[in-house]
């Protein structure tokens, strides 16, 4: 277990108080200027030791990331924009960084903004998250008024701006480019890439948009090392993550803990275990809705990092634990986000746009079981069919929950077409 | 795609639209954080004021006010407008009950929130009472996950619900109060419930 003194997020659930004073009290912006005296090429170098990788799904490394911005400006402004829109099913940790740590991702704004060579930070938060964008507004604005981000921020010589940008109620907007395209004042499709947002992103210009708990944790990588994030968690799977642990658990939260806790340590210890115990579980889709769940076999000894997930075929995702007991139809929580995805596309892509509504329509029927058992087969070829073919990974995410389903409980669903034949023979019988 | 709410009954749209002085005063504030030229990024913002000005929704009159104010073609307006799901094109109730039934929410209860919200108001998702007090509509992960299930009313995020706490907010709802936000079960934000399990050894201010 993570020890309390290796925590970066002392306040998570707002015991404490959130305003500047208390967060200076806590450690945040505690010699800022000092670390940006280092000069830009040390501040990424420690980000690339530390091992960060990106928090917000993808687990691109984020030093490498910052290191594509273009150091010599022909003539356009470099921007960072961090990526608030936090939408993923099961996933809800930013909000808890942006409502009761706000200074931490603002502070990691000027220090990664800094390090890019950026003039500015637009943060954009999802339209729903109300009460948490007038927080961070006010956050934002107590630290203008301090002299920590503006003209000479933090006493550095250096001017940043810091602005507050909102959507209103779009998943795919969470997708960078169709982050780009919503903070120009369009609607949210993604653009294709290349060009990358390095080199064209928001307004045409180069822009680096990272995930908030990747903006966050970095004045503590840092303050404290690179040496000390690295030497938490396993080799490229470093640090501290905040867990989101949803469902059938008996006590569901918000967690900050060891990259790489093996997945039944993180329930029990932090949440009271498995509604009916361990050996209740059924499934767990270990990193947000868009990952292949894993049946409970394959959790009793998962670690929870990027490469363990990635061998079993799943992902870490961002860290959002959705925990099923034996109680659940997996076919009808699997086809709820099939819903979730149909209702989500952007429409631009074929294969996502019919896709997405199509393999809701087969998941539909296999939750009754009135289909043939070849329509499994059918339905598992449309989803590679989907996956890879779109301009955006909207379409992966729509496929990957399905082949989950299929690949750990192929015999549920063929139980459940035969259950719904003899059923229906019988009542022709009658 | 913007979500649709059948309004109460027959509704006119107005004839014309402004912003309110203080409106006008933020919007220009909000203009000003994006680079010259670059206006139209405050569409969505200012949407969002125009529709708390105008009762809840967004008026034809409203969008053709702020496509002339950013310099926009309106059909840009209208693009944005029926692109995100936050913007309602029509006049909805005065509380907009938006339950989440997404597999984190469902898998502890939403339907339990969902039905007692149909049960309470007298309507299915879609639909607002006829007395315009309240719309009813179904919504996609609210980003609550570890509070599931939960609903939204207007700006407000009402966290781990069941069908009695469900119905105590609507029932203050209607009564004109001001329920205390947040969950509805006495926890603490997204601690586990019961108390921290972390941050038990350190002193933190």
């Amino acid at each position: 277990m993570l020890r309390d003194q290796d925590r970066i997020f002392t306040n998570l659930y707002g015991f404490h108080d959130w305003r500047l004073a208390a967060a200076r009290a806590r450690g945040d912006w505690d010699g800022t200027a000092a670390l940006m005296a280092n000069g830009q090429d040390w501040i990424i170098d420690q980000v690339k030791a530390s091992g960060l990788r990106g928090r917000g799904g993808a687990g691109f490394p984020t030093g490498l990331k910052w290191s594509f911005m273009p150091k010599k400006s022909d003539g356009r402004p470099n921007y960072l924009v961090v990526n608030a829109d936090e939408s993923e099913p099961g996933t809800c940790k930013d909000r808890d960084i942006m409502r009761h740590d706000p200074q931490k991702l603002i502070e990691g704004c000027l220090l990664a903004g800094f390090a890019m060579r950026a003039v500015a930070a637009y943060i954009y938060i999802r339209g729903e998250f109300i009460d948490e964008r007038r927080r961070l507004q006010a956050a934002v604005d107590e630290a203008y008024d301090a002299g920590l981000i503006g003209k000479n921020a933090a006493g550095s010589g250096y001017d940043f701006d810091v602005y507050v940008h909102h959507g209103a109620g779009a998943y795919i907007c969470g997708e960078e480019t169709a982050l780009i395209e919503s903070l120009e004042g369009k609607k949210g499709q993604p653009r294709l890439k290349p060009p990358f947002p390095a080199n064209v992103g928001v307004w045409g210009c180069p822009t680096t948009v990272n995930n908030v708990e990747s903006i966050a944790v970095a004045p503590a990588i840092l303050r404290r090392g690179a040496a000390w994030f690295a030497g938490l968690g396993r080799p490229n799977n470093t640090g501290t993550k905040v867990f989101c642990i949803s469902g059938h658990v008996n006590k569901p939260c918000n967690v900050e803990e060891e990259m790489g806790i093996p997945l039944r340590e993180l329930i029990d210890r932090h949440c009271g275990g498995v509604r009916g115990g361990w050996d209740n579980l059924l499934a767990v889709i270990p990193g947000g809705s868009s990952v292949p769940l894993l049946p409970k076999a394959m959790c009793d000894d998962m670690l929870m990092d990027f490469d363990s997930l990635r061998a079993a075929k799943s992902g870490l995702g961002t860290a959002a634990v959705i925990v099923m007991d034996k109680s659940t139809d997996v076919i009808k929580a699997i086809a709820r986000l099939s819903a979730f995805y149909k209702h989500e596309s952007c429409g631009q892509c074929t294969p996502c746009r019919e896709g997405t509504g199509w393999m809701w329509r087969v998941m539909e029927r296999m939750v009754k079981g009135r289909a043939e058992p070849d329509e499994i087969d059918t339905l598992l070829e449309v989803t590679t069919q989907v996956e890879g073919h779109t301009i955006c990974a909207l379409g992966d995410a729509a496929a990957w929950p399905i082949q989950g389903l299929i690949r750990h409980f192929r015999p549920l669903m063929e139980q459940r077409i035969a259950d719904y034949k003899s059923r229906a023979t019988a009542r022709a019988a009658e | 795609m913007s979500v649709g709410i059948q309004p109460a009954g027959p509704f006119e749209q107005p004839a014309s639209f402004a912003f309110t002085p203080a409106n006008r005063a933020e919007a220009d504030k909000i203009i000003a954080r994006y680079p010259a030229g670059k206006q139209q990024s405050a569409i969505v913002p200012l949407l969002d004021i125009a529709q708390r000005q105008a009762d809840g929704w967004l008026p034809r009159a409203a969008m053709e006010y702020l496509a002339d104010l950013l310099g926009m073609p309106i059909i840009r307006v209208y693009e944005v407008a029926t692109f995100y799901t936050m913007f309602y094109l029509k006049p909805v109730g005065r509380h907009v009950v938006q339950v989440c039934t997404t597999t984190p929410c469902w898998l502890r209860g939403s339907d339990a929130v969902l039905g007692a919200c149909v049960e309470r108001l007298g309507i299915t998702p879609g639909h607002t009472t006829a007395d315009g007090q309240f719309s009813l509509v179904e919504v996609e992960c609210l980003g609550a996950c570890v509070n599931a299930p939960m609903m939204q009313v207007n700006d407000a995020f009402y966290e781990d619900l069941d069908a009695g706490s469900t119905r105590a907010v609507l029932d203050a709802l209607a009564r004109g109060e001001a329920p205390a936000v947040g969950p509805q079960n006495g926890r603490q934000t997204s601690c586990p419930e019961g108390g921290p399990t972390t941050l038990t050894t350190t002193e933190v201010k």
